[in-house]
C-alpha cells in the first residue's frame, strides 16, 4: 500500500502493517470529527511516525499514485479541516 | 470514510483538473511534462519569497535587538550617574521589547521552516523532471501496446499527484508569508513612525536627561575650578573636570 505524507513524500507500506496504519487513521479521522486539537496533533504524530517507520520511502521518480494520504507534519485541526471541505474531499 | 481516504480523494481532484484536457496518452505524458517544469518554477519562485520574508524579519529583529542594547546601555549610564529613576524607566522600556522580539523570533522559526520544506519539493520535482524526460520518450516508443497504455496512465496520475502535493504546500507557505507579512508591514510602521525608536532613539528624553545630568556636573566642576582659581591666585585648567577635581569639595550650588 502507497501512503503519501503531504509535503515529505510517498512511503510503500507492506500489507502486514496496513491495519496498524489504518487503526492510527481512525483515530485521527476521529479527533478531526470530534474537533479535537490536542488529540489531532497527538494522533497525526503517531500515524506519521508508524508510517515512515513501516514505509520504505520511494524515489521522488518512481511516479506511482498513492492509496492514502497523510495531512502535513505540522498540519493544525482547521487547516485540515478547511482542507476536507474542498472538492474530492466530500464525505461519502 | 477516513481521513487519509479522503485527503486522497482531494488530491486526485486537483490533479484531475491538471491532466483532462489531454485525450491521448501520449499527449498527457507531453502535457505532464510541461505542467511538471511549470510547477518546479512555482515552487522555485516560492523558495525565493519565503527567503525573502526570512530576511525581512532578520532585519526587523537586528533593528529591535538594538534599540534594546542601546536601552541597557543607557540604564547602565544613568545608574553611573546615580540616576536610578531613569536607569529604571530604561529597562523598563527594554522589557517592553521583549515580547516583540520573541514574537519575531517565533516568525523567523515558522518562516525557516518552511522554506526548508520547499527546497526539499523543489528538489524531488527537480529529480522527478530529469528522471521524467526520458521515461517519457520511452514510453511512448513503447505505446502501440495496450500494458503500456495503463503504465503511461498510471506513472501521469503518479506525476499529478506530485505537482498536487507541491501544488499545495506553495499554496502553505505563501498563506503563511501573507498572514507574516501583515505583521511584518505592521512593525515596519511602528519603527518608522517612532513609537519604538522614541524609546530608544539616542536623542531620546533619557538620553537627553543623561546628557543634561552629564553637562550640569561638568559646569560644576569648571565653576568649582574658576573659584579655586580666584582663591588661590593661580590659573586653573578648564575644561573637562575628573569627579576627583580637589575644587569638587560641595560648595558648587546643585
Amino acid at each position: 500500500m502507497i501512503v503519501r505524507i503531504l509535503g515529505e513524500g510517498q512511503f510503500d507500506v507492506p500489507d502486514a502493517d496496513r491495519a496498524t496504519i489504518e487503526e492510527l487513521g481512525d483515530v485521527l479521522t476521529a479527533a478531526v470529527d470530534g474537533h479535537d486539537e490536542g488529540a489531532f496533533t497527538s494522533s497525526l504524530a503517531a500515524l506519521i511516525d508508524a508510517v515512515r517507520r513501516t514505509g520504505t520511502e520511494l524515489a521522488p521518480d518512481s511516479f506511482t499514485s498513492s492509496d492514502l494520504v497523510v495531512p502535513f507534519s505540522d498540519a493544525t485541526l482547521a487547516e485540515t479541516q478547511a482542507l476536507l471541505e474542498e472538492p474530492g474531499g466530500e464525505r461519502t | 470514510m477516513g481521513v487519509m481516504k479522503r485527503m486522497s480523494g482531494i488530491l486526485q481532484a486537483k490533479t484531475n483538473k491538471l491532466l483532462d484536457k489531454a485525450e491521448d496518452p501520449r499527449e498527457s505524458l507531453d502535457l505532464s511534462y510541461q505542467k511538471l517544469l511549470e510547477n518546479l518554477q512555482k515552487v522555485r519562485r516560492s523558495v525565493a519569497d519565503v527567503t525573502t520574508a526570512k530576511k525581512r524579519i532578520e532585519l526587523q529583529a537586528t533593528q529591535l535587538q538594538a534599540q534594546a542594547d542601546k536601552l541597557q546601555q543607557q540604564a547602565k549610564d544613568a545608574l553611573s550617574q546615580n540616576r536610578e529613576d531613569l536607569a529604571r524607566e530604561a529597562l523598563a522600556r527594554r522589557a517592553a521589547l521583549a515580547p516583540q522580539l520573541a514574537d519575531l523570533q517565533t516568525q523567523h522559526q515558522q518562516v525557516a521552516d518552511q522554506e526548508q520544506k520547499l527546497i526539499v519539493t523543489a528538489q524531488n520535482l527537480q529529480s522527478q523532471v530529469d528522471a521524467f524526460r526520458t521515461k517519457k520518450e520511452t514510453m511512448k516508443a513503447t505505446y502501440t501496446a495496450a500494458e503500456a497504455q495503463t503504465k503511461i496512465g498510471e506513472a501521469v496520475s503518479g506525476i499529478s499527484e506530485s505537482m498536487g502535493d507541491a501544488g499545495m504546500s506553495v499554496q502553505r507557505a505563501q498563506d503563511k508569508i501573507d498572514s507574516m507579512q501583515a505583521r511584518a508591514g505592521a512593525m515596519d510602521e511602528l519603527l518608522a513612525s517612532g513609537a519604538l525608536t522614541d524609546l530608544a532613539n539616542p536623542v531620546d528624553d533619557i538620553q537627553a536627561q543623561l546628557d543634561k545630568v552629564s553637562a550640569t556636573s561638568t559646569v560644576d566642576n569648571e565653576l568649582a575650578a574658576l573659584k579655586a582659581e580666584i582663591g588661590a591666585g593661580t590659573p586653573a585648567q578648564l575644561g573637562p573636570a575628573e569627579p576627583e577635581a580637589p575644587a569638587d569639595s560641595g560648595e558648587a550650588p546643585a
